[in-house]
């Protein structure tokens, strides 16, 4: 193990002394790569932690730009990149933290028509997105090009997780076979969140996926996990993997991308 | 009187403080053979208690614990799990 140089020793000490990591687990995640969507709420927390623990390659992907109604959640940016692109404000931040991680911000909207050539050079996919239309398109390509996918979920006082490994367990479908329709569900726009929130969600997914890169400990696999941060409680839920899922069923209908954002504005 | 086991590695972690210690001496354990003996050469007193424990915590066997003179101590583990 002496591959390590002493900086890295220093820098993963706390994390490498873990019975459930040492010398071999840490290279795991330096060798991991690790694709997130969304440079938000969730996205800063995910990214910062996963740049902490050294993972290889992060690669990030928004479209958006910081606003000063982000900083009160949204965690790697700072009135310093208000107006700048949320992936080049994360990327200087997460280099800043870790210099030995390769991040790589891509400042595009995904799409049916990018996603599988994004994801599928990388080991896992975070959702830290904001929209049901991406949600299904995330879900939908994990599930064909079997990536384990972490999703996240926030709103009010309120964060939700689960785990995906398809052939293994449930898909998003599974829990939700289709979109809600526009409205029924307030955005974060409309309906508000506290900071703290996606803090709390985003590092739940980090932890997801360092037990994934490490096969250490159980992930909520066929499980969602609810925090109430009013009731301060946790939930487990069991997630039954649906045999008649249209997308990860044993007979699909959804064998190719859809057009998501068509599929959501038809549903209204 | 006690049996002088010939360990299979040796280092010194001398001039290092915690959690240096323990992330040199679980490295090189690491990388050995179960049933392998590493030595461990150290002289910051307080490794001295916390790498036995810590070994010991993640299911090794410590065979020895001596101060060999006035800075330094030598501590001998045995590889018994991965």
């Amino acid at each position: 193990m002496s591959e390590f140089t002493e900086e890295q020793l220093q820098k993963y000490s706390r994390q490498i002394i873990l019975p459930e990591v040492g010398g071999k687990g840490q290279k795991k995640l330096l060798n991991a790569k690790v694709f997130i969507v969304g440079a938000g709420g969730l996205g800063c927390p995910v990214g910062y932690y996963l740049t902490g623990a050294g993972i290889g390659r992060i690669t990030i992907i928004d479209n958006d730009t910081v606003e000063l109604s982000n900083l009160q959640r949204q965690i790697a940016h700072s009135v310093k990149s208000l107006g700048k692109l949320k992936v080049d404000s994360v990327s200087e931040t997460f280099k800043n933290l870790n210099p030995d991680v390769n991040i790589v911000g891509i400042p595009q909207k995904i799409t049916k028509d990018n996603i599988m050539d994004l994801i599928k050079n990388h080991d896992i996919v975070v959702d830290g997105s904001d929209n049901f239309p991406t949600r299904y398109l995330v879900n939908d390509a994990c599930v064909m090009l079997k990536k384990p996918l972490v999703s996240g979920a926030i709103l009010k006082f309120e964060g939700h997780v689960t785990t995906i490994i398809p052939g293994q367990g449930h898909c998003y479908r599974c829990l939700f076979e289709e979109m809600p329709p526009p409205g029924l569900v307030p955005s974060c726009q409309e309906a508000g969140v506290i900071g703290a929130i996606p803090g709390v969600i985003g590092s739940l997914q980090a932890i997801e996926v360092i037990k994934l890169i490490l096969g250490k400990g159980d992930v909520l696999k066929n499980t969602l996990l609810i925090y109430d941060a009013l009731k301060t409680t946790f939930r487990k839920v069991k997630i039954p993997k649906n045999p008649d899922c249209p997308v990860c069923g044993s007979n699909p209908t959804i064998t190719e991308l859809l057009d998501y954002d068509a599929e959501y504005c038809a549903a209204h | 009187m006690e049996e002088d086991i010939k360990p299979d590695k040796k280092i010194s972690i001398k001039g290092l403080v915690c959690p240096y210690t323990f992330v040199k001496a679980k490295l090189a354990v690491e990388d050995m053979k179960v049933g392998q003996v590493l030595e461990i050469l150290l002289d910051f007193e307080e490794a001295s208690k916390s790498i036995p424990k810590s070994m010991e915590d993640h299911g090794q066997k410590v065979l020895k614990v001596e101060k060999v003179n006035d800075t330094d101590w030598i501590i001998q583990i045995r590889k018994e799990k991965e």
